[in-house]
């Protein structure tokens, strides 16, 4: 082999195992549950490539609620996640002193405990005449019919319960690099405080906001657990479909037409969101 | 001095060509490494684009067992091997400290290890676990397993993936075995199952929260209950239940009915009468209170008034209940058809199975073990359920679910009742 020849080979080999690594564990099952998608048959007669494209549109028709209930559900417990732990970073980044590791570790305990035993354990918790409700009840402050597993407000609640440690470290991260002296250089100008944190901290902490908002938008919008454990009737999401359709119905291609048609909605979604508050804006915000 | 002839050619035109115009002017556009590239890129995408179209997934058509097949001489060379591996749902079988009383009378009377594995969650996915390994025409590593009869148990039959029980071993089986479990519709003439246990699907209630008498299935349309009617996730459940409701029996339903059905179900749904379709877990939200009726098994119910729920009541509707059974069978390839045969004939022995009752508190299959349970084992509680020994009047309310006639018939039925549950 000719010295030329090699040099030029050197980037190939070295982003060989990078390659291998895409080709194997992201294009390989892409490119199968497309192919997948396009078949059609049954379980006894198996299924042969027949390159139905229109079940993209009829499994969109079908289902167009329950991706638009995904996608709600997952945007509105993505932004309480956000909400509710901003100021909870913010406080251990700048007020947890020597405590910060303790109170990491403390707020991060819960979820050592998988996700299934933790969603079970709320809907104990959640039922109608349970520790909480039945106790509102015995005391009149709410209706005797009142209920809150099986409704939606149940559904989302699970969702950003599951969010919360994901929200909360990358955000704790971006508050903690934040150099210090620039907020005291703020005050001594006479900054008001709610001054230095619009102009100085919320866009510094920025990177952290959009890793948690993509951390917590992807997985909450896929989700079925939580709709199928706290939700009731009309509470499924399109996760809920797939495991039915895959598990119970053993129907391959709309399973897999309607995972193909979540990534691509969701690919869709982050390339606007990074394009409207991507990286550029961040990097602005950074150097 | 050089010769004219070798001169530069930019002398000889007298202007200056620059070398990077003449390389792209005198070279191919495309670079070596460029095309390379490409040329990559499209054998990648035509391989899979050729490997696609070439390949589907294999179905499971022709992957069982030959027709034809002269089982009595296959049989008739088997022989006892000292062991067999069992796989079962948890929770169903007597059970002490020490393992099962049961199996280890069984290896004790007759030499054989029973690897007993309760691993069967539900049938859908104890199937799909299953299903690749006999398409493939290999061993599931199981000699017996227990699954309801319904779509996937159909399809183990279909698919000729059971191996044809051998009636001469099973004296035990036409002696004691009820008539209930006798010759089912999916599988006439017990070719390839036997009953583990039985149950039915009926009603369920809270009489801490209903006062007056549940005997309808049409109790759980009734608006008084609206957002407390609890209803099961599963198609096959749901779509049996809504066609009682209109008078319809189940069995010998057509698409119509199921439509028919599906509507009445559509309609509790949206007047808010439901609460919820549950999995297992309505028995919990019974007990919760988040549900005050409910459709709900024979067993559950049982268990649950023992263990303190004396509220919850369990009612055979007029208009009947749906009788299921879990079934005993030999997958076929498995390595111990023989010592599975011989515990299927141990456990059709009254003695037996009242030890496995006692502790099951499912419909027992031979009923020739109430007195056992009633005297031997001292369980008069037990042995007077009619949810264990159903009396001969509640017998004649038992109705047979319908029994999908291919994959088609199906699709059909999970295409109509699937989006009432899932919405």
């Amino acid at each position: 082999m000719s010295t030329k020849l090699r040099t030029a080979l050197v980037p190939y080999l070295l982003s060989l195992p990078a390659a291998l690594w895409l080709g194997i564990f992201f294009l390989l099952p892409l490119v199968t549950i497309l192919g997948v998608s396009l078949m059609t048959g049954n379980s006894i007669d198996g299924w042969t490539l027949t390159w139905n494209f229109s079940i993209f549109g009829d499994a969109i028709s079908t289902y167009a609620t329950q991706f638009g209930r995904s996608f709600l559900y997952g945007g509105i417990s993505t932004a309480v996640a956000l909400l509710t732990m901003y100021p909870v970073a913010y406080w251990i980044a700048f007020h947890g002193g020597r405590f910060k590791s303790v109170l990491l570790f403390l707020l991060l305990l819960p979820f050592f405990v998988s996700f299934v035993i933790r969603i079970l354990a709320w809907q104990f918790i959640l039922a109608d005449d349970g520790i909480i409700l039945g106790a509102l009840k015995d005391i009149g402050l709410i209706p005797e019919d009142t209920h809150v597993l099986s409704t939606p407000f149940a559904v989302v609640a699970g969702l950003t319960y599951d969010a919360l440690p994901f929200m909360l470290l990358p955000l704790y991260v971006a508050l903690q690099r934040i150099d210090r002296t620039q907020v005291e250089g703020a005050a001594d100008l006479y900054a008001s405080a709610s001054a230095r944190f619009r102009t100085i901290i919320l866009p510094l902490s920025a990177p952290g906001i959009y890793a948690g908002i993509v951390l917590v938008a992807i997985t909450n919008i896929g989700d079925y657990l939580s709709a199928s454990i706290l939700g009731g009737p009309s509470t499924t999401m399109i996760g809920n479909i797939i495991q039915t359709q895959y598990v119970n119905n053993a129907d391959y291609p709309i399973a897999s037409a309607l995972a193909l048609i979540l990534m691509v909605a969701l690919m869709a979604a982050m390339a606007v969101y990074a394009r409207v508050f991507g990286t550029r804006t961040l990097q602005e915000h950074v150097t | 001095m050089r010769p004219s002839g070798e001169q530069e050619p930019e002398s000889s035109t007298g202007q200056s060509v620059r070398p990077d115009l003449l390389r792209g002017l005198t070279q191919p556009r495309f670079s070596r490494r460029r095309f390379v590239r490409g040329a990559a890129g499209l054998l990648a995408a035509g391989s899979l684009a050729g490997a696609l179209s070439a390949c589907g997934i294999a179905g499971t058509r022709d992957t069982g067992w030959k027709d034809g097949f002269d089982w009595d001489a296959w049989w008739s060379e088997q022989s006892k091997q000292g062991t067999f591996d069992f796989a079962n749902w948890p929770l169903y079988i007597d059970r002490t400290k020490d393992g099962s009383p049961t199996i280890n009378a069984f290896s004790d009377e007759y030499g054989i290890t029973v690897n007993y594995r309760p691993v069967i969650q539900d049938n859908a996915t104890f199937f799909a676990q299953i299903s690749p390994v006999l398409q493939a025409g290999q061993s599931t590593g199981y000699d017996m397993v227990v699954i309801s009869n319904g779509w996937q148990l159909t399809q183990m039959i279909k698919n000729h993936w059971l191996i044809p029980l051998d009636h001469s071993r099973m004296p035990n089986f036409k002696r004691y075995a009820a008539p209930s479990v006798r010759d089912p519709n999916y599988d006439p003439g017990n070719t390839y199952t036997v009953a583990w246990q039985s149950g039915v699907t009926g009603i369920a209630y809270d009489t801490n929260n209903i006062d007056r008498e549940i005997t309808t299935v049409k109790d759980l349309w009734d608006p008084a209950f609206a957002g407390k009617v609890g209803m099961m996730a599963d198609d096959t459940e749901l779509g049996s239940v809504g066609m009682l409701a209109l008078g319809i029996d189940p069995k010998t339903s057509t698409p119509a009915d199921w439509e028919r059905a599906a509507d009445l179900l559509r309609k509790q749904r949206d007047a808010g009468i439901v609460r919820q379709y549950y999995d297992q877990s309505y028995i919990k939200a019974l007990q919760q209170g988040d549900t005050w009726i409910s459709m709900a098994w024979s067993g559950d119910v049982f268990l649950s008034q023992q263990s303190g729920n004396k509220n919850l009541k369990f009612v055979v509707p007029d208009e009947g209940v749906m009788f299921w059974q879990d079934n005993c069978m030999i997958p076929l390839h498995a390595a111990h058809p023989v010592d599975a045969m011989m515990w299927i004939d141990y456990f059709y022995q009254p003695e037996v199975q009242a030890l496995i009752e006692d502790w099951v508190n499912y419909i027992c299959p031979v009923p020739d073990a109430k007195p056992i349970i009633a005297g031997k084992l001292g369980d008069p509680t037990v042995a007077d359920s009619p949810l264990v020994f159903p009396t001969p009047a509640m017998e004649k309310q038992f109705v047979a679910y319908y029994d999908p006639k291919g994959v088609e018939d199906q699709l059909k039925w999970t295409s109509i009742f699937d989006p009432i549950i899932q919405s």
